[in-house]
């Protein structure tokens, strides 16, 4: 434990060192994890690609070139065509639209009502505790896939209900981890010590619960990002969620799916953007979760050069 | 021939980054009916010799050296042909006897269990009554009875007195306590060790005892081997270690026990900084980074374990043990104990600051789950009152179990309690709103007893501290300018700030909590058993800076602990409890010299005193 220097009787006197607060100290120890910043630089990329790219290039998503059905990729069509000569790159930047959109959104909102849910249930406790859990119950008995398929229909391809459907029946399991969490840790003493020094429970719960949470929360999160675009793919194939002509990531798989192995591009494209997309938000939250604990091995490293410094 | 003989003994761990030295060269004897105490703090590597010996290390351990038993080499023997030795010839009492006992059986068919295994031909009905027998020779009540009763059935004194059933059941030449008696209460302390005493007697087995509390080894032991990172530093009889320690490591160890004998405000002797990491020694002594008397040379190379004034029975790892003899530890560590001279000490009666009167705390047992219906009841503090004056410390001692961190969390909670009244600072609690109950905590803090728990592992230091100044308003300016102030007042340096907790020491980390409680200038502390999680010589760090602290703000402690002598060293009136009651209450001179009440009296007869008998204090106070 002890990292070798004499603090115990070290009087401060000329000392002039800066203090840092937590927010600043998590970020530069995420900025050390060089995986976790290339992959958070690739989703920031991918997420301004997409949006930015599609005016510039000469093919919309929806429009057909007769002269190249079925094409590979080529300089004029970069991942090649599809069988009614739809520019791939343009349709796949169309999906990530659309799939970066509910994967992120739908992750982000579910962990947070999770934590939410979870954290004031657990520390609370009485009746608000039975009245969550009650609610977290009827949720989980609501076929929740059939009432998204039935509901989408109606609204007239708007992802924003897709995001919040999905995002409205996909935290109940992490809740009641964290309310589970959440009951010990009410009983630590340092949650106790805080409560006697007169810290808020809102701020309890903000600075000492959720932190203390964090991993579940964070690997949570990242574990969404793939199950959402996931499911959002699910409902689109199944002909829900996203509505032709529009396209998603999840529509173009399933077009590709079949002539995997005859044309590849139509399957490798969209897939492999999936695949980094998910990878990122794993190595995102990694970097995070290792941050936030200081008991995480990159720390460890980390406090050999502080000693040194 | 010794019956145990260990020569170079180095035990150590691979981690997946590194290798962790936690043995390096341990060598010492044991002889039959002799007594044999491995003294040291917390990671002195004391544990793994002894696991070591009886072969109980996890498979990542590296043993080398010799272990001989009987003249017969034990390591590199199979973990088949140790078992044969384990539990037949070497009994071992562990320290924590709820996690030693399998709870589904009960205690007699475990002691059974113990002999069947050993012995082949013995028969069920013989081994059981067998196992009463045992249990009446470690004086249990009702032998025949209790044999019959499940581990959580019993106290954790008897639990233990189970466990040294079990350890003795087969007659074992040699018995190896890992701190036998750490998780336990004083008056129970003393019973242990009595009962280890009988079980040496009747087997006539050599003990190795292991432990930190140099009560236990001055009460218990005929000889004693210090250690320090990995080795011993100095070994000698246990009676000649108190009056001639040489090594410089024991002089601070023993001068920072607290005692009986001491006067209130006499501070301790702590040996400055903390062990080393064992992954990261220092070159030369271990032990110089810490040492009063390191030169040069002492950093230079390790100095081996050699005899002092050619006595081949008193050894020690020191090229300075020239310096310490007949020198006091506040000497040789060039402190001075005695409580800085106060003349306002008479300047009459301090006000009161918190008055207590017929508190009462009662939880209800209920039965069912459905329909809940009543049982019965716990009183756990039953109609309890007192008054604490500012400036002052109220000690309230007392076992497990008899309502002292109850009483202490009543009083913190700040809410009208079940029955009688609680005033703080002249306001009844009962009549506080949300908003002068919020200022009012701001008065009333608290440091708990393990500082790692008391410490949000996530947070840094500097939050851990700006938090109490956060909540109450305080801004930003105002904030890194009283951490600044705290991290000085408790001895830290202002670059700890953006470190967490887990990269502290047990004693730093109750700094950091003592610095957290004064964040917001309270007149009154709570203290929750705040050294008894703490390696000696950090204890008396913090006793010290506890009592200066008191001389410097006037605060007014109320000092919880079941340590009899940490609260002479800080209690001005003392109050004893027993089930929930104050049995007795007075100044602390006066309850500590002539005890009235009964149990007062065994509590104080329980505390190990390491002078009985022997001239530990060489004269005049540094």
């Amino acid at each position: 434990m002890s990292t070798g220097f004499d603090t115990e009787t070290v009087r401060s006197g000329v000392d002039t060192h800066r203090f840092v607060s937590r927010r600043t100290l998590v970020w530069r120890r995420f900025l050390r994890n060089r995986p976790a910043v290339v992959s958070l630089a690739v989703l920031v990329l991918l997420f301004a690609a997409c949006w930015v790219l599609p005016p510039l290039l000469p093919y919309d998503y929806s429009r057909l070139d007769y002269t190249a059905l079925q094409q590979p990729p080529s300089a004029r069509h970069w991942f090649g065509t599809n069988a009614l000569g739809q520019d791939l790159l343009a349709q796949t930047l169309r999906g990530m639209q659309k799939s970066l959109l509910i994967g992120l959104c739908v992750a982000v909102i579910s962990t947070v009502i999770a934590a939410t849910v979870g954290a004031v249930a657990g520390y609370f406790g009485g009746w608000r505790d039975r009245a969550l859990m009650w609610l977290v119950d009827l949720l989980l008995v609501v076929p929740s896939f059939l009432l998204i398929a039935i509901v989408t229909p109606r609204t007239r391809g708007n992802i924003v209900w897709l995001i919040v459907l999905l995002a409205a029946f996909s935290w109940m399991i992490s809740s009641r981890i964290v309310r589970g969490l959440t009951m010990s840790l009410r009983e630590r003493e340092f949650v106790v010590a805080a409560r006697y020094m007169g810290v808020s429970d809102a701020r309890i719960i903000t600075r000492h619960i959720i932190p203390n949470v964090a991993s579940i929360l964070i690997i949570d999160t990242t574990l969404n990002v793939g199950v959402a675009v996931i499911a959002e793919t699910g409902l689109s194939f199944l002909g829900f969620g996203v509505q032709r002509p529009d396209v998603s990531l999840g529509t173009l798989i399933a077009d590709g799916t079949p002539s995997v192995t005859t044309f590849p591009w139509l399957f490798l494209f969209p897939a492999g953007v999936l695949v980094t997309i998910v990878l990122c938000a794993n190595l995102i939250g990694d970097g995070l979760r290792d941050a936030l604990d200081p008991a995480a091995r990159p720390a460890r490293r980390a406090r050999g050069k502080a000693g040194r410094r | 021939m010794s019956l145990l003989r260990v020569r170079d003994l180095t035990v150590t761990f691979a981690t997946e980054t590194e290798r962790v030295p936690a043995v390096r060269g341990l060598s010492f004897d044991v002889d039959p009916g002799e007594v044999v105490a491995l003294v040291g703090e917390s990671g002195a590597g004391k544990s793994a010799a002894a696991m070591a010996v009886v072969g109980l290390l996890p498979g990542h351990a590296e043993v080398r050296g010799s272990i001989r038993w009987r003249g017969e080499e034990l390591i590199g023997r199979s973990d088949r042909e140790l078992s044969a030795i384990r539990g037949r010839a070497i009994g071992t009492v562990f320290q924590d006897p709820m996690s030693a006992l399998t709870p589904v059986y009960t205690v007699g068919d475990q002691i059974a269990e113990a002999l069947r295994i050993h012995r082949h031909g013995l028969t069920r009905r013989a081994a059981r009554a067998r196992a009463v027998e045992l249990l009446e020779l470690v004086g249990i009540n009702q032998p025949q009875r209790r044999a019959r009763s499940f581990p959580h059935e019993l106290s954790g004194g008897e639990r233990q007195r189970v466990v040294i059933a079990i350890a003795i059941a087969n007659d074992p030449d040699l018995l190896i306590c890992d701190e036998p008696t750490t998780a336990l209460d004083v008056t129970v302390q003393a019973q242990i060790l009595d009962v280890l005493r009988t079980a040496r007697d009747v087997t006539g087995a050599g003990v190795l005892v292991i432990t930190h509390d140099l009560g236990v080894v001055a009460e218990f032991a005929d000889r004693a081997v210090v250690m320090y990172a990995g080795r011993a530093v100095e070994a000698a009889p246990v009676r000649r270690l108190y009056t001639d320690r040489r090594m410089p490591y024991t002089v601070g160890l023993l001068g920072s026990v607290p005692r009986l004998d001491a006067a209130r405000g006499d501070r301790l002797v702590p040996i400055p900084g903390a062990p080393p990491a064992p992954a990261a020694l220092p070159p030369g002594c271990p032990f110089a980074p810490r040492c009063p008397l390191a030169i040069d040379e002492c950093r230079s190379a390790e100095p081996e374990l050699v005899p002092v004034d050619g006595d081949p029975d008193h050894l020690a790892a020191c090229i300075r043990t020239a310096e310490t003899a007949g020198r006091s530890a506040a000497q040789v560590y060039r402190v001075a104990t005695a409580p800085p001279a106060r003349p306002d000490d008479d300047a009459g009666e301090p006000e009161v600051v918190l008055r207590v009167r017929d508190l009462a705390r009662t939880y209800r047992l209920t039965k069912g789950v459905l329909l809940r219906r009543q049982v019965g009841e716990v009183r756990a503090v039953d109609g309890i009152g007192f008054e604490l004056r500012a400036g002052r410390t109220l000690g309230i001692v007392g076992e497990s179990g008899s309502g002292k961190s109850t009483t202490l969390h009543e009083i913190l909670a700040l809410r009208p309690p079940q029955a009688g009244s609680v005033e703080v600072l002249g306001t009844d609690v009962a009549c506080l709103d949300a908003r002068t109950r919020r200022s009012l905590r701001g008065q009333v803090q608290v440091v708990f007893q393990d500082p790692a728990a008391a410490l949000d592992p996530r947070l840094p230091v500097f939050d851990v501290l700006a938090e109490p100044l956060q909540a109450n308003g305080f801004g930003k300016a105002e904030i890194e300018q009283r951490v600044a102030e705290l991290l000085t007042e408790v001895g830290l340096r202002r670059t700890d700030a953006d470190r967490y907790p887990a990269e502290f020491s047990g004693g730093q980390k109750q700094r950091i909590g003592i610095a957290r409680a004064l964040a917001l200038r309270p007149r009154i502390l709570a203290l929750d058993e705040p050294v008894s999680a703490l390696d000696v010589s950090i204890q008396a760090g913090i006793i010290n800076l506890l009592l200066d602290l008191q001389d410097r703000y006037g605060l007014a402690y109320l000092f919880v602990s079941h340590d009899l002598s940490v609260v002479r060293h800080l209690a001005h009136d003392v109050a004893v409890m027993y089930r929930g009651r104050i049995v007795e209450q007075g100044p602390a001179d006066r309850v500590f010299a002539e005890p009235r009440h009964e149990y007062t009296r065994r509590l104080l007869a329980a505390v190990p005193r390491p002078e009985r008998g022997m001239d530990t204090r060489p004269a005049g106070r540094g």
